[in-house]
């Protein structure tokens, strides 16, 4: 049988209040894996142990008296170390953050904390999110549960294994160019990136400000529809939020696909780098849906060959100037025996920050300065536009569009950080849905015949459409009835 | 020689508006308080954080927009300015560049007389940085040991107006300022304290021979910091730029600052640094696009200007061009000298009283009109005392003296100090009659031609 922490949360929720469990139990369970696995994962930079049994005795003692509780309380939570917490160590995987502690939470944490969230501890990640396969942690990368040779994906890499693994019950991370997604693929958990503006903000340390999504890592596309409706709805410290209250988004989740209209982007599985096993997993779900009652036909978007090129100007434009405010004058690491404020700047920022950081600075600056802001972060934006152009013409024919999550499954840690191109390579099919704003789910579609690892399979829906999203990614999950755990988690093993 | 050039002045403001509240967070913003009190995480550029733009400084800006003419903008955004500064915590400032809030305005100043239309460029929100401090022996950047940051400021709200280069001298400089200045007072949207910085000034002067249709070598003067530096800089830096090219020499464009004490300006050494901003539209930030029933709202409710109030105050006072000039040169000196006529006092004559011993009072003793303590009252009790013949000149100009001093009510005084002129003949007859009954000798001595003696009798009846 499963150990608690193998649970679903929805699956805890009904034991929690049926009381054939306590809080307590339930976190003791995920710490036990934490102290079992993380020493072989690195998924966590910081276990909040002591926090998470305060929270369990406070939640247990709220249940005792009767008090109505949220479906997300005494729930063990994982965040990613891009978000801050108040009196918490929030590092975003950089060394120029190492003794960074924030006085103030993010608004999802706020939120989930005062429904009786309880926070496991904060997850590794790729330096600022920038990365795809979690190498560029300052603090070491994190190891994919199903091959701890391989990676786990990223940026959102920690929470991800986190999830997969059993340490935390569901995570938040954050997907700039598919940072919740293709990891989530590449774990073989849920990974949901809402509407841009859904989730707020605030208290999200910024890679790039108009592509920077909150999203969420779950067992379950039920999981990710509650811990989306505890996060979401407007949040006045975020004027990108937006407007209107949190939905119930696990209603209506199980409504079927009758009648919905699915297109699927074709020419993606034909480029060059395309797994076979993703691409023969991804078409055996395809007919699924067609065999489930939705109409499904081939779908178009032709610029989308451009966002990955836009994207990269774009991203480390915004990153160039959100980065700056690490200088060592206020907060974060300070570089010893600087002469003068420049110099002291420079060395602050040339030891604190890793190579992919840098690379991104420099490309940014390069791209918004005077005499090439035209040709490079003007043209990405027009780029953008049509991007945006081709998703709401396919919106016009078809309610989801559907590709796989990534190209390929998990690869092996070192394959890729020599070559930056094919490691970019890893996000082009989750980076369009960024740079429109539009909300994308990835859910486990089996594992790949030819390495036996998981892949993703992507939902796409028009913007603020999440009920659409979850519905039909909850439908194919039922019928899929994906159970396969990997083979670190000790109870699958044994 | 010196009538072959003419020059040419455009100049940059930055006001402080005055908010409660910070232009992006909800800190407090106020002038004055200890170091660091005034922050949060926002407007200390902690990660992560959000910028949230401030409703009432949108307003204000909007405010100053229409008063100086200018069309609103439907649609304007806020761009990031990149560059390191450590009083700058994000180290980018939001600003706004292309895509201004106000523009193509007009400000019509006065000098002698003649009145010259300067064209606004643009009026733009954006927002203050901290302050720094060099420490060390010289307070000198260059040989200071350390600085400390001070970012109570950083992330007021400020607004930045742009002229064209329309002005043609000092004292048309001069004038835009002091106008500017007097709208925002009326307005209300800002202290426009020159000495604390609510009020800032930057000067862009060349000088170009006279016909010429092309600008010459511009130079810009930062450090201006009162209405009479801006004045003495210009004078000073035309005068220059004039001798150099007199003498064959090539003008820089450049940077400089104005030296108060020295009364000259010199290069400002961070020149050498050529910046590229690498501004981009703020990605936290949605565009600005007010609605025009709101802007309509704001134009209806703005007060009255002080060109209008200078008009009514020549057509309904019939104060004289000059007198109009003084009275009407900021809100405060106009709405002494309203609330003086309302209490009964002759326009003109408290018109001559303020801008005569009331205004010389005030610069003998270096007392601002706010902290005087003669108020509209005591005026009004002057000007209504003289007319009526119950006191004299020079009783009037001294009661007002006194008053300055003590702030105590004018007829007081003038009882107290027997100021009061007796105009009763019929009371004045008495009295001379017991003087001269009560001094038979005097009177006999003043008879038989001793003149002197009459004293004795004035000294009685005084």
């Amino acid at each position: 049988m499963a150990e608690l922490c193998d649970l679903t949360a929805h699956e805890l929720a009904g034991r929690l209040r049926s009381g054939e469990a306590t809080t307590a139990d339930v976190v003791d369970s995920a710490l036990g894996r934490v102290t079992a696995v993380d020493e072989r994962l690195h998924a966590f930079l910081v276990v909040t142990e002591d926090l998470a049994r305060r929270q369990a005795g406070r939640v247990d003692e709220l249940r005792a008296r009767g008090e109505p509780l949220p479906p997300t309380a005494g729930i063990p939570l994982a965040l990613k170390d891009v978000l801050c917490t108040r009196g918490i160590r929030t590092t975003a995987g950089s060394k120029i953050l190492e003794p960074y502690v924030p006085p103030y939470d993010c608004t999802p944490w706020g939120r989930l904390d005062r429904g009786g969230a309880v926070l496991v501890g904060k997850t590794n990640c790729d330096e600022f999110a920038m990365g795809s396969s979690n190498e560029n942690s300052a603090y070491g990368p994190v190891r994919n549960p199903w091959d701890p040779e391989r990676v786990p994906g990223g940026s959102s890499g920690g929470s991800a294994a986190a999830v997969a693994a059993g340490e935390a019950v569901w995570a938040l991370g954050t997907d700039t160019g598919g940072s919740v997604r293709q990891p989530a693929s590449l774990c073989g958990v849920v990974g949901l990136k809402p509407t841009y503006g859904r989730i707020s903000r605030f208290g999200l340390i910024a890679f790039a400000s108009s592509l920077d999504h909150v999203g969420t890592l779950t067992r379950d596309v039920r999981d990710a529809a509650t811990l989306l409706s505890a996060i979401a709805g407007n949040d006045p410290l975020d004027a990108t939020s937006l407007p209107g209250p949190a939905a119930d988004y696990a209603e209506g989740l199980d409504a079927g696909l009758a009648g919905l209209r699915i297109g699927v982007v074709e020419d993606w599985l034909s480029m060059e780098g395309v797994q076979p096993g993703v691409r023969d997993s991804f078409h055996a779900a395809v007919d699924m849906l067609a065999g489930m009652g939705a109409s499904v036909d081939r779908a178009e978007l032709p610029h989308a060959d451009y966002a990955l090129s836009a994207y990269y100007l774009i991203a480390p434009a915004e990153c160039s100037s959100n980065l700056a405010r690490f200088d060592g004058v206020r907060y974060g690491f300070r570089a010893p025996g600087a002469s003068d404020v420049v110099e002291m700047n420079m060395r602050s920022r040339g030891r604190g920050f890793g190579d992919e950081v840098k690379r991104r600075i420099m490309l940014g600056t390069y791209s918004l300065s005077a005499g090439y802001y035209d040709a490079y972060y003007g043209q990405a934006q027009k780029v953008r536009t049509l991007v945006i152009r081709d998703y709401e013409k396919a919106f016009e024919r078809f309610d989801l569009l559907v590709s796989p999550t990534s190209p390929t499954t998990a690869f092996k840690l070192g394959e890729k950080t020599e070559n930056p191109l094919a490691m970019y390579l890893s996000d082009v099919f989750t980076i369009p849905s960024d740079l429109s704003g539009t909300p994308a789910i990835s859910i486990p579609c089996g594992l790949a015949a030819d390495d036996g690892l998981p892949v993703g399979f992507q939902f796409m829906g028009r913007l603020e459409d999440e009920r659409t999203v979850l519905r039909a990614a909850f439908a194919l999950e039922q019928e899929l009835g994906f159970t396969a755990r990997p083979p670190l988690v000790p109870a699958a093993a044994g | 020689m010196a009538d072959e050039f003419e020059t040419v002045i455009g100049l940059e403001c930055h006001v402080e508006l005055a908010t409660a509240t910070k232009m992006f967070c909800g800190c407090a913003n106020e002038f004055g308080a200890p170091p660091n009190t005034n922050v949060c995480p926002v407007c200390l550029g902690h990660p992560g954080t959000l910028p949230v733009p401030n409703q009432r400084a949108i307003e204000y800006a909007i405010q100053i927009g229409l008063a100086l003419g200018c069309k609103i903008a439907p649609h304007s955004l806020f761009h990031r300015k990149n560059y390191f500064y450590p009083d700058m915590p994000k180290n980018f400032q939001i600003s706004q560049y292309d895509q201004p809030l106000c523009v193509n305005g007009h400000l019509d100043v006065q000098v002698d007389g003649q009145t010259t239309r300067v064209g606004i460029t643009r009026v733009h929100l954006e927002e203050d940085t901290g302050k720094t401090t060099h420490a060390g022996a010289t307070g000198r950047i260059a040989e200071a040991d350390y600085a400390l940051e001070d970012y109570n400021r950083a992330g007021v709200p400020l607004v930045e107006v742009v002229s064209e280069p329309d002005m043609r001298s000092a004292e048309e400089a001069r004038a835009y300022l002091t106008e500017l200045r007097a709208i925002l007072e009326a307005l209300g949207v800002s202290d426009v304290r020159m000495e604390e910085g609510s009020l800032r000034c930057d000067a862009n002067v060349s000088v170009r021979p006279v016909g010429s249709a092309d600008l010459g070598t511009k130079v810009e003067i930062k450090n201006l910091n009162s209405i009479r530096s801006l004045y003495r800089a210009v004078r000073f830096e035309e005068e220059r730029q004039r001798t150099a090219l007199e003498s064959g020499e090539r003008l820089v464009q450049e940077t400089r600052h104005w030296d108060e004490n020295r009364g000259i300006t010199s290069p400002l050494r961070s020149k050498e640094f050529a910046f590229d901003y690498r501004y981009f539209p703020e990605p936290d930030l949605s565009p600005l696009e007010p609605d025009p029933e709101w802007i309509e709202q704001l134009r209806a409710a703005l007060p009255e200007l002080p060109a209008e109030r200078r008009r009514r105050l020549a057509q309904e006072h019939g104060l004289e061009p000059r007198q109009v000039a003084q009275v009407g040169a900021s809100r405060e000196w106009a709405d002494f000298f309203e609330r003086t006529v309302a209490l009964g006092s002759d326009p003109k004559a408290a018109a001559n009283w303020i801008i005569g011993d009331l205004a010389g009072l005030l610069n003998e003793h270096h007392v601002a009109l706010a902290h005087s303590k003669v108020g509209p009252q005591h005026l009004a009790d002057v000007v209504r005392l003289f007319a009526s013949g119950h006191i004299s000149s020079a009783g009037a100009k001294s009661a007002l003296a006194v008053a300055f001093e003590s702030g105590d009510p004018i007829e007081k005084i003038v009882e107290d100090r027997g100021l009061r002129q007796v105009s009763d003949t019929s009371a004045l007859d008495a009295v001379i009659e017991d003087a001269i009954a009560e001094n038979p000798g005097p009177v006999e001595q003043f008879r038989k031609g001793k003149e002197a003696a009459i004293n004795a009798l004035v000294g009685h009846v005084m």
